[in-house]
């Protein structure tokens, strides 16, 4: 891999994200402003808001990169940008890396505004170090990179790259503990529960606002970035240089 | 004059051998020997024809069934031909929602080429007024004019263009093929494929292709000549015909 051609797609991917502010918006003041209205939804009842805000605090960053990353990459797919890159000087691994390290950035300043707002202004409570949310997000948004990257290659339209959501985030939502805990799952659904990412990813958010200790944190992390290197590994496998 | 130098007999630019691809079960060519020289090379056919799909084999991005591809004296595709060959498809391959400017500067960084390149080719396409401006907003003319530039970075030594000069308007159109011949006379191999066939007599050398097959490869004169016909058209259809006659 070349530090110059990874540099060359991060920047680009940047470039174009400022360009798109609707996009901009939607990574940088959505999930704020639904963290505002779980927040008056349970108005008198914080300690509802205190279990479900560090959960959507997760969500929120897998969320939002799987989709763009999944509609960008078949973009680049389809207009035959990948196509020109690949008679380039450039590996698979810049191309994953760059869009990694610029959705990445982006993941750490939508933390870092998400945690602003929930913990200072709507008085989420955390125990736990808080910069350590913000780590917790960026693995989150990697992995939803990452799972992105690879969907787009079963995708030849935007809109069918858009139907990936229900099929492949939806589940992990509903099976992450949001609305039920993993714990009292029913048997065959709490053992699906353990196979994926984002329960990992919330089981992270929830220690962090519960407890002080921030070993199992980093055991939660752990995983979420072992499921992003494997789905970096399957988006490699997607990514031909030579296409039927 | 060009002809002499369209010549396939000194070393090929480009060079294949029993090239086959199969795609979604149908063979697109079939065992192509070809040896394409220096100079601006036409490659003329009906949409369908296989033509893309030759031009991604030299590039060295499209899955070959068997056969070989050589390009400048190396197998295409190879790494050693990343910064040699410029290529555009028929999409024009860049980025709609960047300026010319940040479409060329990001390529040119992949490339490794030094930023002053950019002006340079933005001057050669003619595209100095629009270089800030979104490529989404340039017409279909400009949009291809900016993948053109891409294909330009870094002064390649093989031009590979896929239909560069579709639904241009004719000025622009003849703007773009001096163009190339003056890339040609400085050393430049130029492969362009079309699909019109009135464009062949701009072409030093001409492969006219028919259903992944070529059915005369020489100067656009002697195809004519050769076929007894006034035009190409009429070349490209004495041809089939003969073909068929064989068959």
């Amino acid at each position: 891999m070349s530090p110059r051609v990874t540099g060359a797609i991060a920047g680009r991917v940047l470039v174009q994200l400022r360009r798109d502010h609707r996009t901009l918006a939607m990574l940088l003041v959505l999930p704020v402003a639904l963290q505002a209205l779980l927040w008056w939804v349970y108005q008198d009842s914080p300690a509802i808001f205190d279990r479900i805000g560090p959960a959507l605090l997760a969500i929120f960053p897998f969320f939002v990169m799987f989709l763009v990353t999944s509609v960008t990459t078949l973009r680049e797919r389809s207009s035959g940008t990948l196509e020109r890159l690949f008679t380039m000087p450039m590996q698979r691994l810049d191309f994953l890396l760059g869009y990694a390290a610029a959705f990445g950035l982006v993941a750490a300043v939508q933390a870092a505004v998400a945690v602003a707002v929930t913990v200072g202004l709507l008085g989420l409570d955390i125990m736990g170090p808080v910069w350590l949310l913000g780590v917790v997000a960026i693995a989150d948004a990697v992995l939803g990179t990452a799972l992105g990257l690879f969907v787009s290659a079963f995708a030849r339209t935007e809109f069918q790259a858009v139907q990936f959501l229900p099929a492949v985030v939806v589940p992990q939502i509903l099976l992450c503990g949001l609305i039920q805990p993993r714990d009292e799952l029913p048997g065959i659904l709490s053992f699906v529960s353990d196979l994926l990412p984002l329960s990992y990813a919330v089981d992270a958010m929830e220690h962090l606002s519960t407890s002080t200790g921030t070993g199992e944190v980093w055991a939660d992390v752990a995983v979420v970035a072992g499921f992003a290197l494997a789905a970096l590994g399957l988006g490699a496998a997607t990514l031909r240089r030579r296409t039927e | 004059m060009m002809a002499a130098m369209g010549g396939a007999h000194a070393r090929p630019v480009i060079e294949t051998s029993g090239l086959t691809v199969v795609r979604g079960g149908n063979t697109v060519l079939e065992g192509l020997d070809l040896r394409i020289g220096s100079g601006v090379t036409g490659l003329l056919g009906p949409s369908g024809c296989g033509k893309s799909t030759l031009l991604r084999s030299v590039v060295g991005v499209q899955r070959i069934e068997s056969g070989t591809v050589t390009v400048l004296g190396e197998p295409g595709g190879t790494a050693p031909l990343r910064d040699r060959v410029g290529y555009m498809t028929q999409e024009s391959s860049v980025y709609d929602d960047l300026s010319v400017t940040e479409n060329l500067r990001f390529f040119a960084r992949v490339l490794g080429v030094d930023a002053g390149a950019i002006d340079p080719v933005v001057a050669t396409v003619d595209l100095e007024r629009q270089r800030d401006q979104v490529v989404r907003n340039l017409s279909g003319g400009q949009r291809s004019r900016v993948g053109l530039a891409v294909a330009l970075l870094g002064d390649p030594d093989l031009l590979v263009l896929d239909e560069p000069t579709v639904g241009l308007d004719p000025v622009l159109r003849r703007d773009l093929w001096d163009l190339f011949h003056r890339l040609a006379e400085d050393g430049t191999a130029v492969l362009i494929s079309s699909h019109v066939m009135d464009e062949a007599d701009r072409c030093d050398q001409l492969l006219l292709m028919r259903e992944g097959r070529m059915l005369a490869h020489d100067t656009p004169a002697a195809v004519k000549e050769a076929a007894g016909a006034d035009d190409i058209e009429s070349a490209f259809l004495a041809l089939v015909e003969s073909g068929e006659d064989a068959a």
